[in-house]
């Protein structure tokens, strides 16, 4: 909403209270001004001119040679190219100095060799927005009313000596979307009063009852419709005062007719709708429900086909119009018009929200209907077009007002108890204060001790509950002069669930062993969503996918976190950042089933994608690239942290997406938690990314295992003896294989097995490998003799060649 | 005999001064203190002497003998140590060479804060609750007094799934699932940060995937005064000692009354400057007392228990912090915007 600082003027005293002032106090109270506008901003020196004489440029065609008074002794002459100057008028003229928006300066000027001592201005010159810019002076310049004083200053006849306060209101102030509603509220913040005239006018002897009848077919779709009929109009431009205050509100002014409805509407919130009567095509007025697939064609030309949903004025017949929506193109106001039918109604809002929401067509009238009028202003608001029209094109009103249903309805009555009022503020205001503030807000009551019973005025339909009226009395006592408390009731333990903590356990342990956390969308394409999820499984699970998505690249939620983080990786390494390491902890989503009845599975995981280096230090000529192990070895350390190291497995595995030869799965006690390997190289060309490695883990499952408590184990009181063996073995047979049979072999005695060496070179027989052990033997009890050690090491020695085929190497 | 033993202390010590090599100072060892040496020799004549002078020049004896060791050992720790320091020497490095770098990530930005702000509010007694990002229609607008039609839907445009299920367009269902489960009980006090969705366009200030951080707390007796105390000390926590907070009354549906809160500039301490666009103020967060018909839905009773809420948007808070012009960085994940992170 867009609020003239003067127009305001004509109903609160705004005396002392400048635009700026204002503007604060306002957002103070609960209505935020975004922005307030100084129309003259950057404009200088633009008087009031009188068009002498106007002659075309003597080596010109399309130039005219004006002699134009502005109040000086001799006229000045000015050079117009403006189609529509003519002597006699009055103009805004930018003297030799002036300043126009865009800082453009007025100089002395030649043209064609004549001299120019200034410019007439179009109002597009002075700033104002060329949407706003009535039809008539569209191609040209402006031209003043007659009573503008030769010399003066412009800018007031122009309306530019005014401020615009731009108002961002919440949905539930809808009251602050007219001027007359604005000034209630300014009235309340700055505790003056409001001024309104009632709107008066004389009435023909002749009824419009005779002329038109009203006929509603459901209350509830329309509780109030209104019809005036006024003869004898003459469509014309509106005069000056009424054009500006149109610009201002950021309508356009059309002709007097169609700018007296939307003057009323920015005055009164009330939207009105003007017939030509002589077009209606009866007597008749219908307000019905349409017949589905019933067909019009609207103002803006368009064919419109309805639905069984809307509601339509009908002359009886047709529909004439969508009831708060938008007129038909038959009865529409033109140059021609000379009597009109003029609408004023309230209807249902969820029914205007459903047809303008249905036929795509919003406006000024259509948002106010569904956010709500004031339902006691629209017999007032009749009556103010009526005299405007007398007034603006020398109408004349039929005798009285056709009606259906109850002009005025009653107030609504909300109680708020001052001690209650006072105990959700956490303030001591006083009943006398409170007092004060309803009749600042111009809301009668009665009193009864401490409690007040609101006759809450129609224009704030948002207030119907005590907690509103709370909200009242806190934003008038104002927000600033509630104190600063801290809850004095029961003290609780704040605090991280185990899994909160886990999790933040496992950022810190990935950032510190050298990953970045990314955070990317959970919205993908189904052909990313679903790879890389590192199941057997070749079926197409049920996707999560938004029924309107805003774009082919966010249609489905994903089920693995992987092709994001490729996604990173390419960013990156298309940006010369070929190191990447990153990990995401979000959520995974599949649904239950194909019909989506029940809300989806949301899983979180944790993924990773790691390219290009890994350890690197130039100038000691060391490099180490992300492999496999890198990646293991991460993840190592993670199920360490988690206390879940001997109950992890990795499982040689081909998955979709993933290097044949270089992918594991991951089990936790047997059951597959994640996946980790290489990037396929096929899919790595496709994406345009450096060798790549990526892993993912079901987190739910990883924080679910239960995991018993660290205890401590006594420090070693005696030797341990360690051996190491070096076996050669078949190319297939896999290290950890060999040590999980070792260890079993070794029975309690074995404390430990590591691999410490791996060949496979030259030396080896062809499909063969060497892989060395380092065994530790260990008794708590005593100390291990060599014959004790000989004994369990030689079962094992003979277990590992018995098992897999190992040989001793030298 | 005493004559002698005194020339043989002066000559062994000027040999032992003159000397400049191991070798040498060992070779007057074993000349002068050796089994065949001079000193020995010495010694071994003491049976010609007078018993009563045997143990005066015994002494004697002894005294050259200690005074040539010791000046032997002297000199050779001398001469170790030269010929240390020159090995030393030799093995200069140069130490403005680069280090061996240690590989460090850090968290985004995002979480950074979003910790930040939870570890605050547990302080205060908030536990931190989350929920699903898909979510029913019911706990994601009508649990919170937005039933179907409310035109205040039209502010959070929504990305629907099915006609009942919907990307969540904020943390609040959070709300309404928590106090469901306590049952209609107090005190609950919890504070929710995670992803939401709306149908917004990415660009510079907008985003269709953000993040939120709600807070809640319903007790009997919360009072609008307790939520001012409750957000001055995050703000001052957050922001700096010196922070105000001042409040603005505006609408959300499930609170009544409703307000934004701006806390004074933290950059120009009020006086006015770009990042507060002049006011001295800026806008961090929404807030209100709970609104009555979301208590009652969730199974407490307004007549006895009243609350609090209040949401935030952590990319928001990110960018004020720390500057940040455009909030598509934060889910572009570019490693040179992530790695400026790694003191939060």
């Amino acid at each position: 909403m867009l609020v003239s600082y003067n127009w305001l003027k004509q109903y609160v005293d705004l005396e002392g209270v400048d635009p700026h002032e204002l503007a604060d106090l306002m957002t103070k109270g609960g209505i935020e001004v975004e922005g307030v506008q100084a129309l003259n901003e950057g404009i200088n020196g633009v008087l009031v001119g009188y068009v002498e004489t106007c002659e075309q440029h003597p080596n010109a065609d399309k130039l005219n040679l004006c002699k134009v008074n502005i109040g000086d002794a001799e006229p000045a002459q000015i050079i117009c190219g403006a189609p529509n100057v003519a002597a006699g008028q009055k103009v805004a003229v930018a003297t030799i100095g002036a300043v126009l928006p865009g800082n453009f300066k007025i100089k002395k000027a030649k043209l064609r060799g004549e001299a120019s001592q200034g410019m007439i201005c179009s109002l597009e010159e002075l700033g104002v927005d060329p949407k706003m810019v009535p039809k008539e002076f569209a191609d040209g310049i402006y031209v003043l009313s007659d009573e503008a004083i030769v010399g003066s200053d412009a800018l007031g006849y122009l309306n530019l000596d005014d401020h615009i306060l731009e108002l961002g209101l919440t949905p539930n102030r809808a009251d602050c979307l007219n001027m007359i509603g604005v000034a209630y509220e300014v009235a309340a913040v700055l505790d003056r009063k409001v001024y309104f005239q009632k709107p008066e006018f004389k009435e023909q002897s002749e009824t419009a009852a005779d002329y038109i009848s009203v006929n509603v077919e459901n209350q509830e779709d329309n509780p109030y419709y209104s019809a005036k009929v006024i003869r004898n109009i003459q469509v014309r431009p509106s005069p000056t005062w009424l054009q500006n205050r149109l610009i201002s509100s950021g309508i356009r002014p059309i002709n007097n007719i169609v700018d007296i409805t939307n003057y009323v509407l920015i005055e009164y919130g009330q939207p009105l709708h003007a017939f030509d009567y002589d077009q209606f095509g009866s007597k008749e007025i219908l307000v019905r429900r349409a017949k589905d697939g019933e067909q019009m064609v609207t103002l803006d030309d368009q064919k419109r086909t309805l639905k069984g949903e809307h509601l339509v004025i009908t002359n009886g017949n047709v529909p004439v119009a969508v009831a708060g929506v938008m007129g038909g193109a038959d009865s529409e106001v033109t140059d021609k018009t000379t009597a009109i039918l003029l609408e004023a109604a309230y209807f249902n809002p969820s029914i205007v929200r459903l047809a303008s929401k249905d036929l795509g067509l919003r406006s000024e009238s259509s948002t106010r209907f569904e956010k709500g009028l004031d339902r006691n202003r629209v017999y007032e608001a009749a009556n103010r077009a009526a005299q405007l029209m007398v007034e603006l094109a020398g109408g004349e009103v039929l005798e009285g007002i056709v009606e259906s249903g109850g002009r005025y309805v009653d107030c609504e009555e909300v109680s708020v108890s001052v001690s209650r009022a006072n105990k959700v503020l956490g303030t001591t205001i006083k009943t006398e204060e409170v007092q004060l503030f309803f009749k600042r807000l111009d809301f009668n009551y009665d009193l009864e001790e401490d409690l007040f019973n609101v006759e809450v005025p129609t224009r704030r339909p948002d207030i119907t509950l005590e907690e509103d009226l709370i909200e009242e009395i806190g934003r008038i006592y104002g927000y600033d002069a509630i104190p600063t408390t801290l809850p004095d009731g029961s003290t609780t333990q704040g605090s991280l669930t185990t899994a909160q903590k886990k999790r933040r356990k496992v950022r810190r342990y990935f950032e510190s062993t050298g990953l970045f956390q990314a955070v990317t969308y959970s919205l993908t394409t189904a052909g990313k969503a679903n790879r890389y999820h590192g199941l057997e499984t070749d079926e197409e699970p049920s996707f999560v996918s938004v029924s309107m998505p805003m774009s082919e690249e966010r249609t489905v939620l994903r089920r693995t976190l992987i092709p994001q983080l490729l996604e990173v990786v390419q960013y990156n390494q298309n940006r010369q950042m070929n190191d990447v390491a990153v990990y995401e902890v979000g959520s995974t989503y599949l649904a239950k089933n194909s019909e989506l009845q029940e809300l989806p599975n949301e899983h979180q995981k944790l993924a990773g994608a790691l390219s290009g280096l890994w350890q690197t230090h130039p100038w000691q000529s060391e490099k180490k690239v992300v492999d496999f192990y890198v990646v293991k070895g991460i993840l190592d350390g993670l199920f360490a942290l988690l206390g879940l190291e001997n109950r992890i497995e990795f499982e040689q595995a081909k998955r979709k997406g993933f290097h044949p030869g270089r992918t594991a799965i991951i089990l936790l006690d047997g059951k597959q938690i994640g996946v980790v390997g290489q990037l396929h190289p096929g899919d790595q060309k496709e994406w345009d990314i450096k060798e790549t490695f990526i892993f993912e883990l079901e987190l739910d499952l990883l924080f679910n295992a239960e995991v018993n408590p660290v205890f401590f184990e006594p420090l070693p009181r005696y030797p341990s003896i360690t051996r190491d063996i070096a076996l050669v073995l078949d190319q297939d047979i896999q290290a950890g294989d060999v040590k999980n049979g070792i260890k079993a072999a070794g029975g309690k005695l074995l404390k430990s097995v590591s691999i410490f060496d791996l060949y496979e070179g030259e030396r080896m027989e062809e499909g063969k490998k060497s892989v060395a052990y380092s065994l530790t033997y260990f008794d708590p009890e005593r100390t291990l003799t060599d014959e004790d050690v000989t004994k369990v090491h030689s079962k094992v020695l003979d277990y590992v060649k018995d098992k897999f085929k190992a040989e001793m190497r030298g | 005999m005493q004559d002698r033993l005194i020339t043989l202390q002066t000559e062994a010590i000027e040999k032992i001064e003159h000397a400049s090599s191991l070798k040498e100072l060992q070779d007057i060892r074993v000349q002068y203190l050796g089994k065949k040496g001079p000193i020995t020799e010495v010694l071994r004549g003491m049976g010609q002497l007078p018993a009563d002078e045997r143990p005066k020049m015994g002494q004697l004896a002894n005294d050259v003998r200690e005074a040539i060791t010791s000046k032997l050992d002297e000199n050779i720790k001398k001469l170790e140590r030269a010929k240390l320091d020159e090995q030393l020497a030799n093995e200069t490095i140069d130490v403005t060479l680069p280090g061996r770098p240690i590989r460090k990530g850090n968290a985004h930005p995002l979480t950074a804060v979003i910790e930040e702000i939870e570890d605050l509010f547990i302080g205060m007694g908030f536990s931190v609750a989350e929920g699903p990002e898909v979510e029913t229609d019911y706990y994601n607008f009508e649990a919170l007094n937005l039933p179907k039609n409310h035109p205040a839907r039209d502010m959070q445009d929504s990305f629907f799934i099915t006609e009942d299920f919907l990307l969540r367009t904020q943390t609040s269902p959070v709300q309404a699932r928590t106090m469901e489960r306590h049952k209609g009980k107090g005190p609950v006090k919890i504070i929710s940060p995670g992803k939401v969705y709306r149908r917004d366009t990415d660009d510079a200030t907008h985003s269709h995937q953000f993040m939120q951080i709600e807070g809640l707390m319903v007790d009997e007796n919360v009072r609008m005064s307790d939520l001012k105390g409750i957000l001055t000390t995050f703000a001052q926590k957050l922001f700096g000692e010196e922070r105000e907070i001042r409040l603005r009354p505006s609408f959300f549906p499930f609170t009544e009354p409703s307000v934004e809160v701006d806390v004074s500039c933290f950059k120009c301490n009020g006086k006015g400057c770009p990042i507060c666009k002049r006011t001295g103020w800026i806008e961090i967060l929404g807030a209100g007392m709970v609104h009555p018909n979301v208590l009652e839905m969730a199974g407490f009773d307004p007549k006895v228990y009243t609350g609090f809420a209040f949401g935030m948007g952590p990319e928001r808070i990110a960018m004020l912090k720390y500057g940040i012009e455009d909030i598509r960085h934060f889910y572009a994940n570019d490693l040179r915007f992530l790695q400026q992170f790694n003191r939060s």
